[in-house]
């Protein structure tokens, strides 16, 4: 049982960071359709900022709680003006371009950050902080769930809630959703879309960001190529609950993160990334718009 | 006025980029022994270069819209219209790639070995993206099925190269409809996120199975291509691979050309410009698509065998989703669907970092920041493809025979 009880729980805390960055992947699509493939890339660099600022401030002599506050400040707002940038260098001209022009640039956007942080800092793996504190109160439950997993999974509840609030209910909120809906229509009504685009460029790397600094605490080392898988991983979440669809990234996400550790735990290690790939595979077959994705027509 | 006031932005920009790169280019941390070491010249290059760099496109872009107009497509539409230069200078390049092994090292010989593989992934790779508007992002899964089909083959049954190049090939093309069934029915972006995950698998699964494949130690010890049962020292068997390679990329060429012009290249070229447009001209969409993706992956399997057959080693670790990255930008620089495009994109892929030795580290970073300025500044690659028009009435029929002949080459 506590066998179970343990895969559950690192699934969950699994799904909930692909959540987290899928949210970006699904948010983006939903505005511009265009997939983000430099997303996987600012979650990377947010938890590089966040590893950085973290040893500076350990050398400097501060303490745990705010070492954690700072760094995990900073990785946001370093995520927020990575992904502000990408957008306007390498997405924002060619928004009237055919479809695979962004995505191709975007690829290569990807490609370039890869290189970028490997050669400005290793190629190696560095071993990241342990950021988030030992709760004494967990210690009963240690054998099926750690602190940073429960840190992890209020976290990701808040940044949704968090979220799900801003768009329901904000001014910026509702001019998101329109501009998902028809930029066309969005402009002519007085929305400022070019804001709108680079709002949701910066809300989803914050996410990715956050999404970063929790995972690298957890896990203990980084590279820079952590971006790569995570980011397909997440893609697939956000693909598997209907790119587009925020409640669907979020299922995604904790489908995925459950399969993967179910399928780990029980089958075999080696083939991880199989099952993931496998699962979005079987889904698209069925059910090509996702589990809460709405099948579009084609109009000519 | 004017100048100062662009001074005064880029100034702005320079400041931006110097924030943004400050923490990952200037401070660097050793964890382990809990040292950081602060690169503040890093900052400055920064700060310098982005300066100098926003200025100039600001004047360049001040320069284009004065001028507005788009600097024209680089076509060879000069040159396809003089029959006489195009045949001549098809003559020195054939002349030139035969005596190239005699005149160059063998080292240099298995550069442009490698660069002419390159060529031929590129055009393989040209069919499904370039003409068929597939994005593939997977590519390399077939690559990977040939060179382990020879590797297999010989080691298990001892099979030549030359029994292994069609097996390797028909094996690769089974893979390609074998991918293609599932993504029949997605559109673009989810098919390029299929076929990575595809190929990521196949990588996966090489590195893991450990009985089949023999895991990531790879397979070595594989044998050189034969010339009738005769064994050739590793100077002559270098050229012998060179001139396979140069024959395989000479049929690519002929084939792709062919293809271009057949019923099914122009069903795929009205898929790509319009699915529903190309269904309701009657067009089998399924039966299309499979035949691409086939198509495309036949020549990536081809490819493998000669790879496996060339390095005589091989492990998964070649087949990385940066190879397909590499494959799938020598086919966007080269022009999608041009065929000289691709040849030239491929040549310089892989020539270039050859011998600009001292960037070898900078490869990918420019390879990534060559590729979002291409779909910038150039969406249409090194050379964009002609598209075909009629003109009422000013082509005479035996005229336009000939120009077509020569166009499609292009």
């Amino acid at each position: 049982m506590n066998y179970f009880l343990d895969l559950f729980f690192s699934g969950l805390t699994r799904g909930s960071i692909y959540a987290l960055i899928a949210l970006g992947y699904t948010m983006v699509y939903g505005i511009i359709g265009l997939i983000n493939f430099a997303h996987g890339e600012i979650y990377m660099i947010g938890a590089f900022t966040a590893l950085i600022i973290a040893s500076l401030l350990t050398v400097l002599g501060m303490n745990g709680m705010a070492i954690l506050v700072i760094s995990g400040l900073a990785a946001m707002v370093y995520a927020a003006a990575y992904g502000y940038t990408i957008e306007k260098i390498a997405y924002k001209p060619l928004r009237n371009s055919p479809r695979l022009a962004p995505l191709i640039s975007a690829i290569g956007m990807s490609i370039f950050l890869q290189n970028y942080v490997m050669l400005a800092q290793t190629s190696d793996f560095l071993p990241f902080p342990d950021l988030i504190p030992n709760f004494a109160f967990m210690e009963p439950y240690s054998d099926f769930i750690g602190s940073s997993d429960l840190v992890i999974l209020l976290t990701t509840a808040v940044a949704m809630l968090l979220l799900t609030i801003m768009i329901k209910y904000t001014r910026m909120g509702r001019a998101m959703r329109a501009t998902a809906q028809d930029m066309q229509m969005a402009m002519l009504v007085g929305i400022d879309v070019n804001r709108v685009i680079s709002f949701t460029f910066i809300i989803g790397s914050v996410l990715a960001a956050i999404g970063g600094l929790l995972i690298a605490s957890h896990v203990g080392q980084i590279n820079f190529y952590i971006g790569f898988i995570a980011g397909i991983k997440a893609f697939t979440a956000a693909v598997l609950g209907g790119i587009g669809s925020i409640p669907g990234a979020v299922l995604g996400g904790f489908i995925l993160g459950l399969t993967e550790s179910f399928a780990t735990g029980y089958v075999s290690s080696d083939y991880e990334d199989v099952f993931a790939f496998g699962l979005l595979v079987l889904i698209l077959i069925f059910r090509p718009s996702g589990i809460l994705g709405r099948s579009e027509n084609q109009k000519v | 006025m004017r100048i100062i006031n662009e001074i005064k932005k880029s100034f702005l920009v320079a400041l931006w980029f110097m924030f943004l790169t400050f923490p990952i280019m200037v401070i660097k941390v050793n964890p382990l022994e809990k040292l950081i070491v602060w690169r503040w010249h890093n900052l400055a290059m920064v700060g310098i270069a982005s300066f100098f760099i926003s200025f100039l496109l600001r004047c360049a872009g001040r320069w284009r819209k004065s001028a507005a107009r788009r600097p024209p497509a680089l076509t060879m539409k000069g040159l396809s219209n003089n029959p006489r230069a195009y045949y001549s200078a098809l003559a020195v390049i054939a002349l030139f790639s035969l005596v190239f092994p005699f005149i160059f090292s063998a080292y240099e010989t298995s550069i442009m070995t490698t660069a002419l593989m390159y060529v031929i992934l590129g055009l393989g790779l040209n069919i499904v993206v370039g003409l068929a508007g597939l994005l593939d992002l997977g590519y390399v899964a077939f690559y990977a099925v040939g060179a382990y089909s020879y590797a297999l083959l010989n080691y298990h049954f001892g099979l030549g190269f030359w029994v292994s190049l069609p097996i390797g090939a028909m094996l690769a093309a089974a893979f390609g409809i074998l991918l293609g069934f599932p993504v029949l029915r997605l559109r673009g972006d989810y098919l390029a996120i299929v076929t990575l995950g595809f190929g990521e698998i196949i990588r996966l699964i090489l590195e893991n199975w450990n009985d089949f494949s023999f895991g990531p130690s790879g397979i070595a010890n594989i044998p050189r291509p034969s010339l009738f049962g005769i064994n050739l020292s590793l100077a002559a068997s270098t050229i012998y691979v060179y001139f396979i390679a140069l024959l395989l990329v000479i049929f690519t060429i002929f084939v792709v050309n062919r293809l271009q012009d057949s019923r099914i290249g122009r069903a795929w070229i009205a898929l790509r410009e319009d699915e529903i447009a190309c269904q309701a001209m009657g067009i089998d969409k399924t039966r299309i698509k499979l035949a691409a993706f086939a198509m495309g992956a036949t020549w990536a399997g081809m490819v493998g065998v000669l790879f496996a057959a060339k390095t005589t080693f091989i492990n998964p670790a070649s087949f990385t989703f940066m190879e397909s990255a590499i494959i799938l930008s020598i086919v966007v620089l080269g022009g999608m669907g041009s065929i000289i495009g691709v040849v030239i994109a491929a040549l310089l892929f892989v020539l270039l970092p050859e011998y600009l030795r001292a960037f070898a580290d900078y490869r990918m970073l420019l390879f990534g920041a060559v590729m979002v300025l291409m779909m910038i500044v150039r969406p249409q690659g090194i050379i964009g493809k002609v598209r075909r028009t009629y003109v009422r009435g000013q082509v005479t029929g035996d005229k336009r025979q000939k120009n077509g002949i020569i166009t499609n080459l292009l």
